[in-house]
């Protein structure tokens, strides 16, 4: 146990090492900067930008600084920062640096912003796809061949293939425009959510829905859910109690890439639904070539998904103990 | 047969070898094509994806308008169903730089139908351009970006994951733990990081080495999508690493290139075809998702995540243009929900476990 933790953090931390690595350097030999705009500057002012973000150090200088933990700012490593400087710094402190592009921000701040506000959405779309995809896909597993069955493996179909913003619009011109019931876009309340939420989750949804029906198809026919029956328990409790642990195995590995999808996905959502968080800001810093912000984020996402990966990882071994960690 | 008994004499031969004729061997391919067929939606959809791709590939063929002139005088026009207006006369052969076997098929077209076009059967878009010809130009933007990520991801998934089954071992147990590594990053993320950067030198990469953002766009979709594959043949490759015919290839003296590509990869074909056809309506959706974040396909050419931007940018309260979004989404919606049912159906027409059964 401690020795498959100890595996998977070592890995972690040389994916993210790699991440971060090659996106700096990528960063920082790309020609041009975020700063360099139609009108030449002054070269004092020009010097004094340089100074502001390091710019003018040896890249290698700015790695380390980048990375940290040590802050480099100013008077070399200072263990003790007497004078506001803080003696540590750099992503490894989690500090990703000042945004090249809001100047009066870091990356960090903008991210404190507007990360709850994506992980509201986020939260929303799993719950959207989790209820939905559960329900529907038992549904079907249980009135398997009738049409029912056949209409909602249809809709899953669809729903795997129609993107997610063809969702929104859809959703938007019936919800929005044809029966006023919700707001178009923005974000305020719960109520700006409900649609973004579902248009994120739709997809994964369908998916979830498909799952669910295969494996509860599988268990429902195997021996221990005909004792169950035969020695009398409701079909309800044969159901909920015997057949769903098993049943929903494959949705629990699932829900690993289902988390990357929707933060992936809440990239368009958020743009559509001029929801101001972290995704949208993402976008918009890799258009204004805000490198720090993009980068930050990027590294955020990339933490997130890998520590959600893990804990799905092992909530799965507590629903199938015939599953150990460690064998890979 | 037991009442005459064996004599194992000409006779028992001519009577064997006669019902060997009967019974014909199958072939994999025929057999696979055979349950295809008899799986109806998805037979209809392989027609449907070959009329579509026809369709896509004639595109400058059919008097449609052209997919770019302008109109800006008015606003976007319902559609009009053909037999109310069938077609008017006022084609402007404008189009992008088109290759040469296009610019054959624009002049056979003004050959044919001189300055006639159709009319505006699915409406107009908020510029004045026919959506019918939009989506049609579209598909073929989408249809080649799809293709060419596919086959980017095809050839290094295959290779890469051929080269690790069979090689086995520490290579094998070090190759595959890249894949996991680049499993658990968010790849768009890396990827909208990697456009930008390359954006940064567009001009050069297109005046030095004719490369243009199309061809890095199909490169960095490609590199993406290879990693499913490469799992997938691996295992069939480790699984088919010892048998006999490999090891008779081997004590030949074949390669190792000729043991991976004339020997084991033939044998993996039928599952990289499933993963293919499954593979392409996700790079199809990943093109739309990053030319709607706007790093995608550009004007003037369109494809379709560029209609779908187009569309969602019209939703306002005041007039809803729904053509602008329901026929790209159908369109979309439609090629990919075909392409599904295809990767589905064929997955169990080449399933080895069903061969014989139906």
């Amino acid at each position: 146990m401690t020795r498959f933790l100890l595996r998977r953090l070592l890995w972690f931390a040389i994916t993210l090492w790699v991440v971060v690595t090659v996106s700096f350097f990528l960063m920082r030999a790309v020609r041009g900067g975020p700063f360099d705009g139609e009108r030449a500057l002054h070269e004092s002012i020009e010097r004094n930008i340089q100074a502001r973000y390091h710019l003018d150090w040896h890249p290698f200088k700015q790695y380390l600084h980048y990375v940290g933990p040590l802050n480099l700012d100013q008077h070399g490593p200072r263990f003790l920062g007497g004078d506001g400087t803080r003696p540590f710094g750099g992503v490894l402190a989690g500090d990703f640096g000042p945004s090249f592009k809001y100047r009066d921000f870091t990356v960090n701040d903008i991210i404190a912003q507007s990360l709850p506000i994506s992980v509201g959405l986020g939260v929303i779309a799993m719950m959207w796809a989790l209820t939905l995809g559960l329900s529907v896909g038992m549904a079907s597993a249980l009135r398997r061949g009738t049409r029912a069955d056949v209409a909602f493996r249809l809709l899953a179909t669809t729903g795997i293939a129609v993107p997610n913003f063809v969702i929104a619009g859809c959703l938007v011109i019936l919800f929005v425009f044809l029966v006023p019931l919700l707001p178009v876009a923005g974000y305020g309340s719960w109520r700006h959510l409900v649609l973004p939420g579902f248009a994120l989750g739709g997809p994964f949804a369908a998916y979830i829905a498909r799952l669910t029906r295969t494996g509860m198809l599988e268990v429902l026919s195997q021996d221990y859910i005909r004792t169950a029956r035969a020695k009398g328990l409701p079909a309800r409790l044969v159901l909920l109690r015997h057949a769903l642990k098993g049943g929903v195995l494959p949705v629990v590995s699932y829900l690993g890439p289902a988390t990357a999808g929707i933060l992936t996905g809440s990239l368009v959502i958020e743009r559509i639904f001029a929801i101001p968080g972290t995704g949208s800001h993402f976008v918009n810093s890799a258009l204004n070539r805000d490198y720090t912000l993009a980068m930050g984020v990027t590294i955020l996402y990339t933490v997130l998904v890998y520590a959600l990966n893990a804990l799905v990882d092992f909530a799965y071994t507590l629903l199938d103990p015939r599953i150990e960690l460690g064998e890979s | 047969m037991a009442k005459e008994g064996w004599d194992l004499g000409r006779r028992d031969y001519e009577r064997l070898l006669s019902e060997s004729l009967v019974h014909k061997g199958e072939s994999l391919w025929r057999d696979a094509a055979r349950r295809l067929r008899r799986n109806r939606a998805a037979w209809w959809s392989f027609l449907f994806l070959c009329a579509f791709g026809l369709t896509a590939l004639l595109a400058p063929l059919f008097p449609l308008p052209s997919p770019v002139t302008l109109d800006l005088s008015i606003e976007p026009q319902p559609p009009v169903p053909p037999w109310v207006e069938l077609g008017t006369h006022g084609f402007q052969p404008d189009y992008w730089e088109l290759s040469g076997v296009d610019e054959a098929l624009v002049s056979a077209r003004r050959a044919v139908f001189g300055t006639w076009q159709t009319g505006p059967w699915l409406g107009t878009d908020g510029k004045g351009r026919d959506l019918l010809s939009r989506i049609v130009w579209g598909s073929r933007t989408s249809i080649l970006v799809a293709l060419a990520a596919a086959v980017c991801s095809l050839l290094i998934g295959v290779t890469y994951g051929a080269l690790s089954g069979y090689l086995g071992g520490r290579v094998d147990n070090l190759m595959m733990r890249v894949v996991d590594i680049l499993y658990s990053i968010p790849f768009i993320f890396v990827v909208i990081f990697l456009i930008t950067i390359v954006n940064e030198y567009r001009t050069e990469l297109e005046d030095r080495f004719g490369i243009d953002r199309e061809v890095v766009f199909f490169v960095v979709i490609g590199a993406i999508y290879w990693l499913t594959m490469a799992r997938v043949v691996r295992g069939q490759v480790l699984a088919l690493r010892n048998t006999e015919f490999i090891e008779a290839a081997r004590v030949l003296g074949a390669s190792t290139a000729r043991v991976l590509f004339v020997h084991l990869v033939p044998n993996v074909l039928s599952v990289v075809i499933v993963y293919l056809t499954l593979t392409i309506p996700a790079v199809m959706l990943f093109e739309a998702f990053l030319t709607f974040l706007g790093l995608g396909i550009e004007p003037p050419k369109v494809s379709w995540g560029l209609l779908a931007v187009d569309g969602s940018e019209m939703i306002n309260p005041v007039r809803i243009y729904w053509w602008l979004v329901l026929f790209p989404s159908l369109a979309m919606a439609s090629t990919l929900l075909a392409l599904n049912v295809l990767g589905d159906g064929l997955r169990d027409a080449l399933d080895p476990k069903l061969r014989g059964k139906d």
